[in-house]
């Protein structure tokens, strides 16, 4: 028998596995979407979880998690296209103006 | 059966997902990450959530996952650079693990906890998904829901103003 | 009937107001800001007279109205509320009545100087200011108008501000006011909180503290008496306000401003807040014998002190200075036997010719002034040594100024022998009363006739010192200065007449003022047992003999002065070393400086050069130095890099995990 364990286990796989894409990748467009990969495995812990207690708030949850996505992706490409208009590279390393 | 299922979809997705953070290409990873989203949404049916599946493959697999691909063609991205890394993998594959091992830890410990509520596959199945995620959601969770929309406004206006070339 | 009574300090507020916001840029003339000052306090006045006539045929002696709530803060109330009974009736007429006179008289005195509607402004805020105190019904207006008073006070005897002395005088008396301030404050706090806490009777009224104060009788504070504690601050409070030991020496300093304003600020009425106050108050001071003995003895000490400084000073606002002095002190032993009335009765009489005698000066100086001015001469216009001889010159002046050197001296049937001799004889023989104190004052008695006839005679008589140039050019003042002076010298030769002792009663007049005051006064004086005590024939000759005290002073006073004119000189070189005390004023000044100011300048200045300059501003800056080096080595973290940050809030974030798994 499936138990939310095995469904939680996997999300935590995957949530850690896409931070460590964070902190390694450069291209902003790669991070970008490790962070939706991150974003994903904790809506798979929300369903999970939801199921398990049969409650659905949790699937709710989800749902706004995926409006906040979405706006995310708008606004996060847009900056994307305006940082790559200005320097012609999306490369976070050349992100690096705000320093001491 | 569905054992076999859950755990040949969950290799599919930490292979997919492994795919997302090691190609070089960002195309390659997009339909990795694009994959994992379909593997998921596997596991919101065999989780009794066809309305969330649903919409799982349509917003992010269609709309978001549309936007990253066409921001990376538009930006015509190559391969990204083969530089050394000069921040540490190390410390990342460190920091990675620690909070694998730290969830992993607490799933092994604790029970799971949480307000329970009554509702059985049964009655989801009798009622419908999607009428039980529109009734709370238009009624309980009508303020939040608004409050989306203000934000998704706001995005777009946002996402807009940003692109423009000139302000 | 009576709830028109803040009609009497509404007049001189809105004077006020109108000649300090338009006197300068619109009213400008000098005939209209006058008549403004002027006709709004005697409208005032005007309407004193009617409430006082109404106080006198009503039967009911108490009025209390309330205009409206100030403050209320848990248990305490405070109202802007009015109390009309026969002690404020009496110096309401005193104050509006002496203070229209003065005003009158400061048209004609204030005439071409700089500011004039500034000075009419501060008088005006000055009358307003003093009504209140006197009309308040509860500790807090009456402070109001105390700290109001104190105020105009500074600004009237800085009025010439630009002089050094002049704004130095102002802030020393400001500055003693203030060291009194704080003891009526501290016994008005004693009182309130002693009857609150104990009593339950949470109040600052008057009438309600009168009424319960014998609750307090068995109450201790400090290892003393609570009435007896609060009544010695309160004292303290009046000695500031009215110039006694040891806080006297801001008045004769305070002469440094115009003329009038010593008359009507510094000799009629501000200086008289404090034994007014002891009025009021009359039922707690009863209580406590031990506060009576010591105002008693301080204004004693005060009557006999100030005299004697005043034997060897020759300017002449400074002798009708110490002449002030010496008579609060007068009215404070008067106090302090228990004979409230007494005092009162002195205060008035003593706002009678002390203020005539005051305008008389300013006449004086004014005619001197103007003459000294008119020969470009910069002679010392206030020194009596460049004067003499004036009384043909300036008869009106000299009349006014003879009768009231008579009356202060009490030489019989002028109204200041009627109330020192009603003082004299409680002293001689109250309950409250002592033989020593009553030797005191005699020999004070017969020093006030002296230096005042001393004065009277350096002023007016002899031949005239004054600079041969300038000799002719001194003239008797306009009528509105003149005008005051012979009503307040009227004032001053009859006013005693409401307060007729019984033993000399031949009329069966009565005594007025004691029966009209006797609602205020005569419950304590029964209650705790105090009354003269004596035969008629003891007052009688006690009586005589003060007269005759006032007489050998007069007398001396004219053999050494009028009679051999270079005995004087003579006397002074014999004594030079008694003399030069007397002449510095005992040194008084100097000592306080060597004790208070200087000490206190010390600890100031070690407070700025070697605490604050070092220590506060050490820490201060030692805290910015400290925070901008620790700034400089950690800006380096910040790299600008993402990963970095990316890192960081990782392993941040696994912390917060670990520290949630542990628990």
């Amino acid at each position: 028998m499936i138990s939310v364990y095995h469904y939680m286990s996997v999300a935590a796989i995957l949530f850690a596995m896409s931070t460590y894409g964070v902190l390694t990748r450069r291209n902003a467009i790669v991070i970008f979407m490790c962070i939706e990969l991150m974003l994903n495995s904790v809506n798979l812990t929300f369903i999970s979880l939801s199921s398990h207690l049969q409650n659905i708030d949790g699937q709710i949850f989800v749902f706004f998690v995926m409006a906040v996505a979405a706006a995310e992706a708008a606004v996060g490409l847009a900056l994307m296209i305006a940082f790559y208009r200005n320097r012609e590279s999306i490369d976070v390393d050349n992100i690096n103006m705000l320093k001491w | 059966m569905e054992i076999l299922l859950f755990y040949s979809v969950a290799l599919v997705a930490v292979l997919s997902g492994f795919l997302v953070i090691r190609c070089q290409s960002p195309v390659n990873s997009a339909l990795g990450l694009v994959n994992t989203f379909f593997c998921l949404a596997i596991f919101y049916v065999m989780l009794h959530a066809p309305f969330m599946a649903a919409i799982q493959i349509m917003v992010y697999a269609g709309a978001i996952m549309v936007l990253i691909l066409f921001v990376i063609m538009l930006l015509n991205l190559g391969i990204e650079a083969r530089k050394r890394y000069t921040h540490g993998i190390v410390w990342s594959a460190l920091a990675s693990l620690m909070v694998l091992f730290g969830t992993i830890y607490f799933l092994k410990r604790g029970r799971v906890t949480g307000a329970e509520g009554d509702l059985t596959a049964f009655q989801i199945e009798s009622i419908g998904h999607t009428e039980l995620i529109g009734r709370s959601m238009f009624t309980e969770f009508l303020l939040p829901f608004e409050i989306a929309s203000i934000l998704l406004l706001v995005a777009i206006v946002g996402a807009v103003v940003l692109a423009k070339k000139e302000v | 009937m009576y709830d028109k009574l803040w009609l009497i300090p509404f007049f001189p507020l809105v004077g006020s107001i109108i000649n300090g916001l338009l006197g300068k840029r619109f009213i400008k003339n000098e005939k209209i800001i006058g008549a403004i000052g002027t006709g709004a306090i005697f409208l005032s006045f005007l309407v004193s007279c009617k409430f006082f006539y109404q106080l006198v045929n009503d039967s009911v002696k108490i009025h209390e109205t309330v205009v409206a709530s100030w403050m209320s803060v848990g248990n305490l109330q405070v109202d802007w509320g009015f109390l009309l009974d026969p002690l404020s009736a009496v110096m309401l007429m005193v104050v509006c009545g002496v203070g229209s006179l003065i005003h009158l008289y400061s048209i004609g005195y204030m005439h071409g100087e700089e500011g004039f509607y500034r000075f009419f402004c501060y008088m005006n805020l000055f009358a307003f200011s003093m009504l209140m105190l006197v009309l308040g019904n509860n500790a807090l207006v009456m402070f109001v108008g105390w700290e109001g008073v104190g105020l105009c006070s500074y600004l009237l005897i800085g009025y010439y501000f630009e002089k050094q002395s002049a704004g130095d005088a102002a802030k020393k008396a400001f500055v003693m006011n203030r060291v009194g301030d704080f003891g009526f404050l501290l016994g008005l706090f004693t009182i309130f909180w002693t009857l609150g806490s104990k009593h339950g009777v949470w109040t600052i009224n008057f009438v309600e503290i009168s009424e319960k104060a014998h609750l307090l009788s068995g109450d201790m504070i400090l290892g003393a008496g609570v009435t007896t504690v609060a009544t010695l601050c309160f004292f303290l409070g009046a000695t500031g306000k009215s110039a006694q030991l040891p806080l006297f020496t801001w008045l004769p300093d305070a002469m440094e401003g115009p003329t009038p304003v010593s008359a009507l600020i510094h000799a009629a009425t501000m200086v008289t807040a404090g034994v007014y106050m002891i009025g009021r108050m009359n039922v707690l001071f009863a209580m406590s014998p031990t506060t009576m003995m010591v105002v008693a003895v301080v204004g004693a000490l005060t009557a006999i002190f100030a005299a004697t400084i005043g034997f060897a000073q020759n300017d002449i606002k400074r002798v009708l200075a110490y002449s002030t002095v010496s008579q609060l002190g007068f009215m404070f032993v008067a106090m302090g036997v228990g004979a409230f009335t007494a005092g009162i009765f002195h205060l008035m009489t003593h706002a009678f010719f002390k203020a005539c005698l005051f305008l008389g000066s300013g006449s004086v100086i004014h005619a001197m002034h103007h003459a000294l001015h008119h020969a470009h001469l910069s002679d010392d216009a206030q020194d009596m040594r460049n004067m003499g001889g004036l009384r043909k010159k300036m008869p009106i002046t000299w009349a006014t100024f003879g009768i009231s050197c008579l009356a202060i001296s009490g030489l019989p049937f002028f109204s200041g022998f009627f109330s020192k001799d009603e003082i004299l004889w409680w002293t001689f023989a109250s309950t409250r009363g002592s033989k020593v104190v009553w030797v005191i004052v005699v020999v004070a008695a017969f020093m006030t006739a002296f230096y005042m006839f001393r004065c009277l005679y350096m002023t007016f008589y002899g031949e005239q010192k004054t600079n041969p140039k300038a000799k002719d050019h001194v003239h008797e003042s306009p009528w509105v200065i003149t005008l005051p002076l012979v009503v307040l010298a009227g004032l001053a030769t009859v006013g005693g007449f409401v307060g007729i002792p019984h033993v000399i009663d031949v009329a069966h007049i009565g005594n007025k003022l004691d029966q009209f005051l006797a609602p205020v006064f005569h419950h304590s004086q029964q209650l705790h047992n105090i009354e003269a005590h004596g035969t008629a024939s003891t007052e009688i000759i006690l009586m005589i003999f003060s007269v005759v005290v006032a007489l050998v002073g007069i007398g001396v006073a004219t053999m050494m002065y009028l009679k051999n004119p270079d005995m004087p000189a003579k006397f002074t070189a014999k004594f030079s070393k008694l003399h030069r005390w007397v002449f510095n004023k005992w040194y008084v000044d100097e000592a306080y400086d060597v004790l208070f100011v200087n000490t206190t300048k010390k600890l100031g200045i070690f407070c700025w050069r070697g605490f604050d300059v070092n220590v506060i501003d050490g820490i201060v800056n030692g805290l910015a130095k400290l925070i901008g080096a620790i700034s400089t080595a950690l800006r380096h973290t910040q790299t600008g890099q993402f990963h970095n940050y990316a890192l960081t809030m990782v392993f941040g974030t696994v912390v917060m995990l670990a520290i949630f798994i542990l628990n």
